[in-house]
């Protein structure tokens, strides 16, 4: 198991350099010309200045060159220093990056509770009302784009209805708790701080719900199909026979079961709101990754841009990682070696 | 008290089940009356699809919610067919334990067989602790004869035989030591000494336990070996039943003495097997009549009339027009 976990985590880096080779080959060859984000319009006609720029952001090397310096950067942990904040890349990365996972985290929680949940109740009650109302709530999250619920969510809830405070964190006025695992809700219940911890959840909450409802569709879909697939299983009769109620059946027995190919989908669907999180980050004005990479992308700020992209492919395969462990896990006919 | 224990452990009346199909109801069976005494075994046999699971199953109503059941199932003074579920539940897998057709798909994959013969006993007891769980779960599994029951109980269904799983499957059933053993074909996927082995097990069961047994079969030959009266189905219905010596050598059914000359002689000579020419009737839509007709060759002018009812024939109780006809040893 640790052997195989080893294995698995020596092949990250090789696949990162992958990535990171792609991204930068990728971003040399785009049109938009790099050196008009460094260089104020109206310095474009001063040599001097054009070629101070060249220099210090390595414009003026040749393509190989810029490789071999990137790479050997990368190396060291420096992913170069963004266009547009002049900061280290890697340093605004860190600072946004709690953000980002505070929201991720808590969309998938939304996600898997809600998720499995409709599902284990439109099994039950099959074709019942619960499970035609779970179809349509899976059929909007999955088909409305997040930017697009996201707006009409914060114009009903937060505009009209007030139920929801505006974007944001937290509001301008209240110190963020001290930085312990920059989770905001973490580190305000650690410090014991409750109207920080209140304050964060209630925001955090739209975002993560609007996050997370794109991908309750494929969950509860996969959770109820393939909790009536083992419900017909002979072994469901075996519990019934020995004496479990209907009740036990399904979460000990049945649910054990069905988790088991609803652990893969739950990896692609973190995935994918690694992804997700982009849009809904810029629409909350959310400080995390993805509003970073907005605006990295308007003004084409390369190292910004490649580093987001590494990191959302870190993520990417540490999440795939994970579903592997917990799909052994669960599994006891898998034998990860 | 004598009163009461001459009382049949179980008296089922008139069962019937009818499955919900495209287009109608299929009647898998129709009217079946059975009895087991305590402490003794009832053989049922048929050929496949007779009907013999489904009327198991009905009486735990163990069936999908597709399938209609009716009739009486006594089992010790109380109707299984009218219990509420929660009551139900005490008997199921506590007095009546059921051992499944199948072993290799009868287990939950992804719990240890330890664990899952553990839920069967804290389910029936709940002040048992785990650890007192466990070490009657290796217990029971020693009981079955399992070697090595102690590092057994923590392995998975996927890491046993199938003559392992088959034994494990008893010592769940029997765990929490019922009154009635429900045993579904528990020897089929076997080979022939592993067969014996369980056969063996079944019958010590029952002699220290004293319990009372339905053996599913469509083996002849394990029946004879193990029941004290046979019941033979044929299309949903019993069309045969009586002591197993009287049904073995004196059979009054075309159906049951084709089944009996199907099974390969004990002498040694490896005879052709001679099966029943033809194939059952279809559940939808039966002849008028008696359902063997079409494949019986004793068959006269009215069989075709109506359903022969189950008569008493000299020692048996057969349902079969000719039935005075076919007295005389078997062939
Ligand atoms: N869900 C169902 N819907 C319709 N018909 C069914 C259903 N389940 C079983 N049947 C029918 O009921 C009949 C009796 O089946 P049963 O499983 O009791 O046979 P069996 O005597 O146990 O045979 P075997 O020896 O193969 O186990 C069969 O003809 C089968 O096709
Ligand atoms: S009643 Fe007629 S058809 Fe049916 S078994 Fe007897 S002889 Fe054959
Ligand atoms: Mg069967």
């Amino acid at each position: 198991m640790l052997r195989y976990i080893f294995r698995r985590l020596i092949a990250v880096p090789l696949l990162l350099l992958g990535v990171a080779t792609v991204a930068f080959f990728l971003s040399q060859t785009t049109r938009g010309d790099p050196l008009s984000a460094v260089v104020p319009e109206r310095q474009m006609n001063n040599p001097e200045i054009v070629a101070a720029a060249k220099e210090r952001w390595g414009l003026d090397k040749t393509l190989a060159e810029r490789y071999v310096i990137y790479v050997s950067n990368l190396a060291r942990g420096d992913l170069g220093t963004s266009f547009t904040t002049r900061r280290p890349v890697s340093a605004d990365l860190a600072e946004r990056l709690p953000a980002t996972f505070e929201l991720v985290l808590a969309a998938m929680t939304f996600a898997t509770v809600v998720g499995v949940g409709l599902g284990v109740l439109s099994a039950r009650y099959q074709n019942g009302p619960i499970d035609h109302f779970s179809r349509i709530f899976a059929l909007l999250g999955s088909s409305l784009p997040v930017f697009w619920s996201g707006l009409i969510l914060l114009y009903l809830l937060t505009v009209q209805l007030g139920w929801f405070p505006g974007p944001g964190r937290l509001s301008a006025h209240t110190p963020p708790p001290p930085p312990i695992t920059g989770l905001y809700t973490l580190d305000s219940l650690l410090t014991g701080n409750i109207p920080v911890f209140l304050e964060s959840l209630h925001r955090l909450m739209l975002p993560a719900i609007v996050l997370g409802w794109s991908v309750v569709g494929v969950i509860t879909r996969l959770v109820r199909s393939s909790l009536l697939e083992v419900l017909g299983q002979d072994y469901i009769r075996t519990a019934r026979a020995k004496g479990a109620l209907e009740g036990r059946v399904m979460i000990h027995h049945a649910l054990r079961n069905a988790l088991i190919p609803t652990l893969t989908i739950i990896g692609f669907a973190f995935a994918y709101l690694i992804t997700g999180a982009v849009l809904t980050e810029a629409v909350f004005s959310w400080p995390g990754i993805g509003s970073y990479a907005v605006s990295a992308a308007r003004a084409l700020d390369y190292p910004a841009i490649i580093g987001v992209t590494l990191l959302g492919s870190l993520a990417f395969l540490l999440a795939n990682l994970a579903t592997d462990i917990a799909y052994g896990l669960v599994n006891p006919k898998v034998k990860l070696q | 008290m004598m009163e009461q224990s001459k009382e049949p452990l179980l008296e089922v009346r008139d069962l019937r089940v009818d499955f919900r199909v495209p287009g109608g109801y299929a009647t898998a069976i129709r009217g079946v009356d059975l009895t087991v005494g305590r402490g003794e075994v009832v053989g049922l046999v048929g050929e496949s699809g007779s009907g013999k699971s489904i009327s198991m199953m009905a009486l735990l109503r163990l069936l999908p919610a597709a399938a209609r059941v009716s009739g009486i199932a006594r089992f010790d003074g109380v109707d299984l067919l009218s219990l509420s579920p929660r009551e139900l539940s005490h008997i199921r897998g506590g007095r009546i334990g059921m051992i499944f057709q199948d072993p290799l798909t009868a287990f939950n994959p992804v719990l240890t067989i330890g664990a899952q013969i553990v839920e069967a006993l804290q389910l029936h007891d709940r002040n048992l602790s785990g650890k007192a769980a466990w070490t009657r779960a290796v217990e029971l599994l020693a009981e079955v004869a399992i070697p090595e029951p102690g590092r057994r109980v923590h392995q998975y269904p996927h890491e046993f035989s199938g003559g392992m799983r088959q034994r494990a499957m008893i010592a769940m059933a029997i765990s929490n030591r019922p009154q009635l053993l429900i045993a579904d074909e528990p020897t089929t996927a076997l080979d022939v000494t592993v067969q014996a082995q369980i056969l063996e097990l079944l019958q010590r069961l029952r002699e220290e336990l004293n319990i009372g047994m339905i053996m599913i079969t469509h083996d002849l030959g394990v029946v004879a070996g193990i029941a004290d009266r046979v019941m033979v189905m044929y299309s949903g219905r019993v069309i045969e039943r009586g002591q197993v010596d009287d049904v073995f050598y004196a059979s009054r059914h075309p159906y049951t003495r084709g089944l009996l000359a199907a099974l390969p002689k004990l002498d040694g000579a490896r005879e052709a097997l001679v099966g029943i020419a033809g194939t059952p009737p279809s559940l939808i839509n039966r002849p008028a009549g008696c359902a063997f007709r079409p494949r019986c060759s004793h068959a006269e002018a009215v069989c075709a009339t109506a359903e022969p009812p189950l008569l008493r024939a000299g020692q048996l109780e057969s349902a079969c027009y000719v039935s005075d006809r076919l007295s005389g040893m078997t062939p």
